[in-house]
């Protein structure tokens, strides 16, 4: 156990040295101890405790907006939400919401994060060019695209002009969840670009001075050095690229599709809009309590599944 | 570079606990006494708040004994703000609901009954328009409205003299509206439109003009008397409502689906020359829109007169009782007296729930509020059992027609189905 | 090999159009009146300042602009501290129950806020800090995202950099201090940029935790004169967008040197 290596523990067994180690010990578990001590007390307290509290409510029936009793009722809210076509269909959005939505934002973010390191002016310029979107209101930003969309929108102007007829976009189930998908990775690429920006600066600089020194090529230096190196980037950024995107979507499905609820026809909506307006429109909290227990389960596993397969060990 | 940072954060620290310690001292100015504190809360809109606060003010120097406290939310999350309240125990005494909320507020407990002894059924259903029989359940009246609106047609008068229409008389029947729509609309060469004749929205008004417009209208019904069957689709009047409402972004291409984004911006920026629209909008519009040449008519109809209405009515949350409750009861007689009637529609163009104010001639002779206070007597307002639902199953039956190329025959069908599975869900449980 | 040189730029100028479109569409909307909101022009035809006269007269904007600002960096600060800690204890050290700890932590990541409302509405309300500053900013002071964040670089830290510090008789906290933190220097601006957003950006719990005007925070503030009933004055939100932004603009232009500038690296050879 512990940060010091097993030979030099070996090596020396003077009793000063074991000394110092006892030391050590006490010294590191108060480190520990007191360090973790505030950041446990908030997770289980503000975090953890209001999670099981909504956990407890996916079981009972609960109306919002009545004082109680709230009776425990099993897996009735479970077996409403899997007859519930509308809540299979929001899975299988969010499904191709997280697909389509996280692969897009890591490699759009991941390639300007390269270029902008490649590139020696106006990087700042740059930077706060691709990050503008992240910070820009979504609500704002999605009127914006509804009048760039619409029928009469200059995309559509484009298209008439080059010959093409117009298209519905927002107003097409088969169309709109794309071009809502294509809206998140417009306004989540600088975030993606700051969290390469902060990985490929860790890389040190030398590696590739000894690449260059092997006389490897541009290429080879991207798959044996950046890309290695870059993994623990790369993991957090899918695994969070994933959580993030479940949680934004409500903002941009609610701002974008064409009714406010996930229209046309249900074509745009997600577990979490379903999840808010069973909990706010309907005040059904029990059964969206239930719809945020999947929804956990479901992050959860693909989370560890994510840690598992796209985390490897690299000898630097 | 790092210096100054750490004055900046210094700075910030210290403006943080000025700006707690201040606000500390606020939260501990509490009365002592006999002094009743009654809370109230209504949705954020101007013109509300504001004359809410003068009314407050004339309301506690009449009964010196209770203070009125007004608390405003944004209308997008106010459902949301009453319900994260409940289970804390803490909200309003009183609070001003979307008449269409009212009955799932019923039902899950949070209201009580308005006290008959001060608001006698008799009275009510004399002097009100009936419309506010919508939040009358299980035989109370639960709420009750100082105002409310009604549909009617808003048209501009500068792009009717463009098509050579006669800006001063609007179109008044059903077959009319049709011919102005189709005069009014403009496309370009790759068929879309450039101004829509009519704004088709049905999000926004659109489903209220289909069901308490022209249904009625057309001489049908969409509930049965006593509110537990849908009969819309007895008969054939409400199909061919339905039909109607459809033909405008169907057969006559005047109408879209989102136009410049929605009807009122449409209207607003007169991309679209027609609207359905409500008299909450005409505020909107002065501010807005001061230079929009617009003008206001009743809704154009058919067999029989009707339109649709809407209320912010009152209601006493369940918990309240003995003195606080009577306060609370003083507190809404004074909201629905005439005097404070005739102030709202001053202030905020919200037309008197009482049929003896709102019919006074200074009134119905108004070029901009008389169309509406005319439609008042016929107007409807549609009991929702669930209003985002039921608002949502009526895009939902559009969309079919108009994305999936269903028949109407067929998606209307539907919409009654599903309509009436959300009032059999609604009375099961009561 | 001077077009070889040109053409990340040339991508990158190609995808700043992109990204600024829309970001120029709204700013351009909100120096329009309300009529002209349509209009194709990138430069206002009729220039107005009125929307953002509205938006100043009408609201206690300097106040709101200080309490998302006060707000923004307490957060930004206890988020830094504790995540980086946390994170480094994750990362380099092997403790009973750690794995458990990091999913734990991971996992509060993972339950729309939407839904946490309720619960901490309740416990607001019970220990009084409905309608404080504590109460809007108590739930954010620490994140899962930051520890997971500095975790992942803390990994990167070689042992031997930390074993040397301590043979030289560092203790534990100055080892984390002067060690642990220059080398992952570019999370921590990112972390602390995230972060500051996120919150000035927050909405929906800093709404519910408030009922007095003067505590509101900018984009809750914002959202009272600008939405309605079944509309929206889109003139007034392109003008509060524009408000809010700018200084978020600023806040990233100086921090975005420090992801570059991380402290250059000690002891590795």
């Amino acid at each position: 156990m512990g940060a010091l290596k097993k030979e030099s523990e070996q090596k020396q067994s003077s009793s000063k040295f074991n000394k110092l180690l006892s030391n050590y010990k006490f010294q590191r578990n108060v480190f520990i101890i007191s360090a973790l001590l505030l950041p446990i007390i908030f997770y289980l307290g503000i975090r953890l405790l209001p999670t099981l509290y909504t956990f407890n409510i996916g079981f009972r029936d609960w109306n919002l907006l009545s004082a109680g009793p709230h009776p425990f009722i099993g897996l009735d809210n479970f077996i409403a939400l899997f007859n519930d076509s509308v809540f299979i269909k929001s899975v299988v959005n969010t499904m191709i919401y997280i697909v389509l939505g996280v692969t897009g934002q890591l490699l759009f973010g991941m390639i300007v994060a390269l270029l902008l390191h490649k590139i020696n002016r106006f990087v700042g310029i740059f930077r706060v060019i691709y990050f503008i979107p992240y910070v820009t209101s979504i609500v704002a930003i999605s009127w914006v695209f509804q009048w760039i969309l619409m029928k009469n929108g200059v995309i559509n102007d484009l298209l008439v002009m080059i010959g093409l007829s117009p298209q519905p976009f927002l107003n097409s189930p088969d169309q709109a969840i794309y071009l809502i998908i294509g809206a998140m990775i417009w306004q989540s690429i600088g975030f993606q670009m700051v969290l390469f920006l902060a990985g490929l600066e860790n890389i040190p600089e030398m590696l590739y001075e000894a690449a260059d020194i092997d006389g490897a090529s541009g290429w080879q230096k991207f798959w044996k050095i950046t890309v290695p190196l870059l993994n623990p980037t790369i993991v957090f950024s899918a695994v969070i690229g994933t959580i993030n995107f479940i949680q934004i979507s409500f903002t941009q499905v609610v701002n974008m599709s064409v009714n406010g609820a996930g229209g046309p026809l249900n074509s745009t909506t997600s577990v979490v809009v379903y999840i808010y307006q069973l909990a706010f429109n309907q005040f059904d909290l029990g059964m969206a309590s239930a719809a945020t227990v999947l929804l956990f389960l479901f992050i959860l596993a693909l989370t560890v599944f994510q840690l598992k397969v796209l985390t490897r060990k690299f000898d630097y | 570079m790092l210096k100054n940072w750490r004055a900046l954060l210094y700075l910030c620290l210290v403006a943080l606990i000025l700006a707690a310690c201040s606000d500390s001292e606020e939260g501990t100015e509490e009365e002592e006494g006999d002094v009743i504190t009654l809370e109230y809360w209504q949705y954020a809109f101007d013109a509300k708040v504001d004359l809410m606060d003068e009314l407050i003010e004339e309301f506690e120097s009449e009964n010196p004994g209770i203070k009125v406290e007004q608390t405003n939310f944004p209308y997008d999350q106010y459902n949301e703000q009453v319900a994260v309240q409940v289970p804390a125990g803490n909200g309003p005494d009183i609070i001003n609901l979307f008449y269409g909320w009212v009955p799932m507020y019923v039902d899950s407990g949070y209201l009580q009954p308005l006290p008959q002894d001060a608001f006698p059924h008799e009275e009510i259903e004399d002097e009100f328009f009936p419309l506010v029989e919508a939040t009358k359940l299980d035989g109370e009246y639960w709420t009750i409205p100082t105002a409310v609106r009604t549909l009617a047609l808003l048209y501009n008068k500068d792009l009717f003299e463009e098509a050579g229409l006669d800006p001063d008389s609007p179109p008044e029947t059903w077959d009319e509206l049709e011919e102005y729509a189709l005069e009014l609309t403009k496309s370009d060469d790759s068929g879309r439109l450039e101004q829509s004749g009519l704004a088709w929205e049905p999000a926004q008004q659109g489903h209220h003009w289909l069901r308490d417009g022209l249904t009625i209208q057309n001489g049908g019904q969409v509930l049965s008397d006593d509110r537990r069957e849908v009969v819309w689709g007895e008969g054939d009047a409400g199909l061919e409502a339905f039909k109607y409402w459809l033909s405008f972004p169907t057969d006559l291409n005047t109408s879209e689906v989102g136009f410049f984004t929605d009807d009122v911006t449409a209207f607003m920026t007169e991309k679209a020359a027609m609207n359905i629209d409500g008299s909450f909008r005409i505020g909107t519009l002065q501010k807005d829109a001061p230079d929009l040449n617009y003008g206001v008519a009743p809704m154009p109809g058919k067999d029989e007169k009707s339109t649709g209405a809407s209320f912010w009515t009152n209601g006493i949350t369940a918990d309240v009782e003995g003195e606080k409750l009577d306060a609370a009861v003083k507190f809404l007689e004074f909201l629905t007296s005439k005097e404070v009637m005739e102030k709202w529609l001053d202030g905020t163009g919200e037309l008197p729930a009482r049929e003896d104010v709102a019919m006074q001639d200074k009134f119905t002779e108004d070029e901009i509020y008389g169309p509406f206070i005319e439609s008042l007597p016929f107007a409807n307002a549609h009991f929702f059992v669930d209003e985002t639902k039921e608002r949502d199953l009526v895009i939902d039956a559009a969309d079919r027609v108009l994305l999936e190329g269903m028949s109407p025959e067929e998606s209307f069908e539907i919409l009654v189905e599903e309509t009436q599975a959300l009032f059999n869900e609604y009375w099961s449980e009561r | 090999m001077k077009f070889g040189k040109s053409l990340p730029y040339i991508a990158l100028i190609i995808g700043s159009i992109i990204m600024l479109f829309p970001f120029i569409w709204m700013l351009s909307t909100s120096f329009k009146a309300p009529m002209d909101i349509f209009s194709l022009d990138i430069i206002p035809k009729n220039p107005t300042i009125e929307n953002y006269l509205t938006i100043f007269e009408e609201s206690l904007f300097l106040r709101w602009f200080l309490n998302s600002l006060i707000i923004a960096v307490i957060t930004t600060i206890s988020v830094a501290f504790f995540d980086s800690l946390v994170g480094y204890i994750i990362a380099k050290f092997d403790f009973v129950g750690r794995g458990v700890l990091f999913l734990l932590i991971l996992s509060t990541l993972m339950v729309p806020t939407e839904m946490l409302i309720i619960p901490w509405y309740l416990m607001s309300s019970e220990l009084g800090w409905t309608n404080t500053f504590w109460g809007i900013l108590f739930p954010g002071l620490m994140t899962g995202f930051g520890v997971f964040l500095m975790k992942q670089f803390m990994e990167q830290i070689p042992d031997d950099l930390l074993n040397a510090a301590r043979v030289d008789g560092m203790s534990e906290f100055g080892i984390f201090f002067k060690v642990a933190i220059p080398q992952v220097w570019p999370a921590l601006s990112a972390l602390g940029i995230f972060t500051f957003l996120s919150n000035w950006n927050a909405f929906l719990w800093p709404l519910i935790v408030i009922e007095s005007p003067k505590l509101r925070t900018l984009p809750v503030g914002l959202s009272f004169f600008s939405s309605g009933e079944a509309e929206s004055q889109w003139h007034l939100i392109m003008t509060g967008a524009a408000i809010s932004v700018i200084p978020l603009i600023i806040v990233f232009f100086i921090l975005q040197k420090h992801i570059i500038k991380g402290i250059t690296l000690t002891g590795m050879k």
